[in-house]
């Protein structure tokens, strides 16, 4: 059975903390500690800080975040908003070789997300974002 | 995330502690430009007490560092935990911010 639970809110900054709280409370119940904890803190919080920046330029709009634990060990965390179309996926990864004077921070946030989900997709289902974020559970 | 500040003989120490995420890392960028003002430019930051960083928090520091390289001040982080670590070898800035094993060692390098 895939027990799944949902968190919906408006896609503004002042919500972060609920969201992380949320996931926190997940991965928690799920088994996830430590340093593998914090890693799924961090990429929720840069998935949704895309979304509460990009996804909605003209007027204001929510955001889902759903997650489910899968064959125990699989935990896969859905965000889902319904803004302008954008996979931010396929934007390349910025140069982390650059000097301080050079270093530019866009597309940092995506690329910590590849670096430590254990998968991450994006699709365009009907009217919404999705991008899927998975972690797995050490055996 | 919560910040001190105390005044060394070489520089500024600023403890930060708790979390700098997208919501709290303004407010360490926003305290370091009012102490840049009031002409302190070597800073040593202490992360020991942080639990952990997102993209947002990097470039707070980042912006921060761009502004003491105008002054030829410097910036040092002492201490870095677990994820915070990571965050900064991920994203390549270790090699560009001085990171110190203890703050003893930071304050000596400023």
């Amino acid at each position: 059975m895939h027990f799944m639970k949902s968190l919906k809110l408006a896609a503004i900054i002042e919500n972060l903390d609920r969201f992380i709280s949320f996931v926190r409370t997940c991965s928690e119940e799920y088994g996830f500690e430590g340093k593998k904890a914090m890693e799924i803190e961090l990429a929720v919080e840069e998935a949704l800080v895309n979304v509460f920046s990009y996804a909605y330029p003209e007027e204001e709009g929510q955001v889902e975040m759903c997650c489910t634990l899968n064959d125990g060990k699989k935990f896969v965390i859905e965000i889902c908003d319904e803004g302008i179309p954008f996979d931010a996926l396929s934007r390349s990864d910025p140069d982390t070789t650059a000097d301080v004077g050079d270093r530019e921070i866009g597309g940092l946030g995506i690329f910590f997300i590849k670096k430590v989900a254990d998968e991450v997709r994006y699709s365009r289902n009907g009217d919404m974002n999705v991008l899927t974020i998975v972690f797995l559970l050490a055996d | 995330m919560e910040l001190s500040v105390k005044n060394e003989e070489k520089g500024t120490l600023v403890t930060v502690t708790g979390r700098m995420d997208a919501v709290s890392s303004p407010e360490f960028e926003k305290e370091l430009a009012r102490l840049i003002d009031e002409g302190n430019i070597n800073f040593v930051v202490d992360l020991a007490g942080l639990d952990y960083i997102s993209s947002s928090g990097l470039r707070s520091i980042l912006v921060t560092a761009k502004k003491l390289k105008g002054k030829n001040g410097q910036i040092l982080l002492a201490s870095l935990q677990a994820v915070v670590k990571e965050v900064f070898e991920i994203s390549g800035f270790s090699a560009i911010i001085p990171i110190h094993e203890s703050v003893e060692e930071a304050m000596a390098a400023l």
